[in-house]
């Protein structure tokens, strides 16, 4: 148990001596990603500025291989953990450059003047972000997203064995998103960097973390690794998501479901269904959806968001009671929708369905279905 | 046509830093000079060399070297002074209009030397300057410990000058029902100082303000590294190996005791301590306390030769206050850059 690289011992975090979660364990190894997730004002933040000693623990400790990070002085804690944080800063005048050289700041001297170690120290943090054509640059000119890099640099260039961060991607667009991550992965494959953060990405969260904390209440809620905490329907109960859904697997959210008898059934699969579910829920409409395998890419959606979805066991030919159901389903319908072109030899069934609706002339075809 | 300045880095940047703390140097020296030079009695520049070299006309020698010279050595000195607490407040607060006179800290000074001066004078005891700084210093903690207090509950940038108005209001109306009700013949004296001026500086002043001043300007420069990291914001420096809590502590004493040596020794001083620093700051184009702590003292140290200059001479014989010369001077400045901001951060 003890080749953990960074762990916590019954960590008791709160303000002015008032305990806000009490007895985290953390344990995490060398190069691994643990990411908090939490409802707001959970207290993520506050676990994350206990552990880089900006407020005093109230129980336990926090080790870093044999060493108790709170028994180090401020430059060996610097030199060992670097952060970045929620706070804005606005630094006068300085080009990015000085931003990402402050990072340097436990290794250099009295008047804190870069040497050439320092100075390359500097590039290649800029490098590894890919930020070095912003070097000249004025910081406060730049875009949230450069910003954010430009930190993420300064951080690099403390040249940390822990690298904290505080919701680092919030102000970010998907794009930046995506490559501020993939950076913070690159960094623990090559350099074996350990980080901690919180994000409110839940499907960023899953896909990036090695181990994931889930903080609510007094206790720490969960702790493993992804493929435990992001269980079917553990989401919803852990941020007590009411109106709406949240997909485990997917990490996908949807609105809520609009509740009622159904006036339309979808007969869908494969994908093509889902648009039509979004924009019937959008609309108001009360819908069903089916023949659907329980395996398609449209179930998700459609039991997200319609009233009743008739549904085939995955991998099996669909069998005649289900039919029959369909048909039933389709007969308390006033209209009919279907939004697959092509059938296979194991979709007949479905093409069935559309010439049943089509008989009792209850389909809707290209741009009247949205008429009605 | 704009000016283009280099904005590369490495030698070009060492070479305009070099070039401009030429150039501030350069104009420190010239203004010493031409205040020796103009007054009622004016000196030519060549007579100034000469007395200076120790040969010259006696009558010359008294005026120069016991009036002028001590009174334009003192403006450099507690100009500097000046422009490095502006610069120290302004970056403790985060806020580009702190200075040691809008935030109430020179009023502070004000008021407890006054104190100290009427009660000494009533029991016929001699005031030492070192006893003046003292007193000074405490005004000036008492006043900093108000602001700092409201700056707890207020954060805004605004409401910290406001209240530091308000501070300064409230000290200067004590100190002016102390001077006049005091009963001295050496009250004109302090009324006098009280508006702010560098009349009637010795040498022996000189002495001790070059002691205070060199000491906390220096111990300002040593800590330039925390500066800068203090610049990013606290929990960043905090994260970088700052212990914020002595940083703090030492900033507010050394802003303090700078500002506090000025009024010791003429009275409160206003805008120099908000504009200069403004100013060098776009001058260098840069924020490094590395560079700004020199750039701001020669910075203060000219803004104060001028408005003395200005002073003594405009509506001679007639004195102005030097703080009635630097508000003109001063307050362009701070409105400017209150502006600047506005359009920077519309917030």
């Amino acid at each position: 148990m003890q080749n953990y690289f960074f762990y916590t011992k019954n960590m008791t975090v709160g303000y002015d001596g008032v305990p806000l979660i009490r007895d985290i364990q953390i344990e995490i190894k060398r190069g691994e990603i643990l990411t908090l997730i939490g409802p707001n004002g959970a207290g993520k933040s506050t676990i994350l500025k206990s552990i880089i000693g900006q407020l005093s623990l109230l129980n336990g400790k926090v080790q870093l291989e044999e060493v108790c990070i709170n028994r180090l002085s401020e430059k060996e804690r610097a030199k060992r953990l670097s952060v970045v944080l929620t706070e804005r800063i606005h630094p006068e005048m300085m080009t990015c450059e000085e931003v990402v050289a402050m990072g340097r700041y436990p290794y250099t001297g009295r008047l804190g003047i870069l040497s050439e170690t320092d100075k390359k120290a500097v590039q290649r943090a800029m490098e590894t972000v890919r930020t070095e054509e912003l070097a000249e640059k004025e910081f406060l000119t730049l875009s949230d997203g450069q910003k954010q890099r430009i930190l993420l640099a300064k951080a690099i260039a403390q040249d940390p064995d822990v690298l904290v961060l505080d919701e680092p991607t919030s102000f970010l667009d998907v794009r930046y998103k995506l490559e501020f991550l993939s950076v913070l992965q690159e960094m623990t494959k090559k350099k074996n960097l350990t980080v901690i953060m919180s994000l409110h990405e839940l499907d960023l969260a899953e896909r990036i973390s090695d181990k994931i904390l889930c903080v609510k209440g007094e206790y720490v809620d969960r702790f493993g690794p992804p493929e435990n905490v992001f269980l079917p329907g553990y989401i919803k109960e852990l941020y007590g998501i009411t109106t709406g859904t949240f997909d485990e697997c997917s990490g996908r959210v949807e609105l809520p479901a609009v509740h009622g008898i159904p006036r339309v059934f979808v007969i869908g699969g494969n994908g093509s269904g889902i648009p039509i579910y979004r924009r019937l829920q959008r609309e108001g409409i009360p819908f069903s959806a089916g023949i659907l395998w329980e395996n398609d890419k449209d179930t998700p959606v459609a039991e997200a968001l319609s009233e009743r979805v008739i549904k085939e066991q995955a991998y099996c030919p669909i069998r005649q009671d289900t039919v029959v159901c369909a048909k039933e389903e389709i007969d308390r319908c006033r209209h009919v929708i279907c939004t697959l072109t092509d059938f296979g030899e194991w979709n007949k069934e479905n093409k069935k369905l559309l010439l049943y609706a089509k008989d009792r002339g209850k389909l809707l075809e290209g741009e009247r279905i949205w008429q009605k | 046509m704009k000016l283009h300045l280099p904005t590369c880095s490495g030698w070009n940047k060492k070479i305009k830093y070099t070039v401009l703390f030429g150039i501030l140097f350069l104009i420190v020296i010239f203004f010493l000079f031409l205040n020796i030079s103009i007054g009622s009695v004016s000196v030519p520049f060549s007579e100034i060399v000469e007395t200076l070299a120790g040969n010259g006309e006696d009558m010359f020698r008294n005026i120069i070297i016991e009036i002028r010279f001590p009174r334009s050595v003192a403006a450099i000195i507690l100009g500097g002074a000046l422009g490095l607490s502006g610069f120290l407040l302004q970056t403790f607060f985060h806020n580009p209009i702190a200075g040691p006179y809008v935030l109430g800290i020179s009023s502070g000074s004000k008021l407890a030397v006054a104190i100290v001066m009427v009660v000494f004078l009533r029991f016929g005891i001699r005031i030492s300057s070192v006893l003046m700084i003292l007193a000074a210093f405490a005004g000036a903690m008492l006043s900093m410990g108000f602001v700092l207090l409201i700056s707890r509950w207020l954060p805004q940038t605004a409401m910290l000058v406001v209240s530091g108005i308000m501070i300064g209001y409230i000290c200067s109306a004590v100190t002016d029902l102390i001077v006049t009700f005091a009963e001295d013949s050496d009250i004109v004296n302090l009324h006098n100082w009280s508006m702010g001026s560098f009349s009637g500086i010795s040498w022996s002043n000189v002495a001790v303000m070059i002691i205070v001043v060199a000491a906390a300007g220096g111990l300002t420069f040593l800590m330039s590294k925390p500066i800068s990291a203090y610049q990013m914001g606290e929990s960043y420096a905090e994260s970088m190996g700052v212990n914020i809590r002595s940083f703090r502590i030492a900033l507010v004493l050394l802003s303090s005791m700078l500002s506090a040596c000025v009024t010791a020794f003429a009275g409160p001083v206003s805008f120099v301590g908000i504009a200069v620093p403004q100013i060098m700051k776009r001058m260098f184009h840069t924020a490094k306390p590395l560079f700004m702590i020199p750039a701001c003292f020669l910075g203060g140290a000219v803004w104060c030769l001028f408005c003395d200059l200005i002073a003594r001479t405009l509506f001679a014989p007639t004195e102005l206050s030097i703080s009635t010369v630097t508000a003109i001077f001063g307050v362009p400045v701070v409105i400017y850059v209150m502006i600047c901001r506005k359009k920077e951060r519309p917030d």
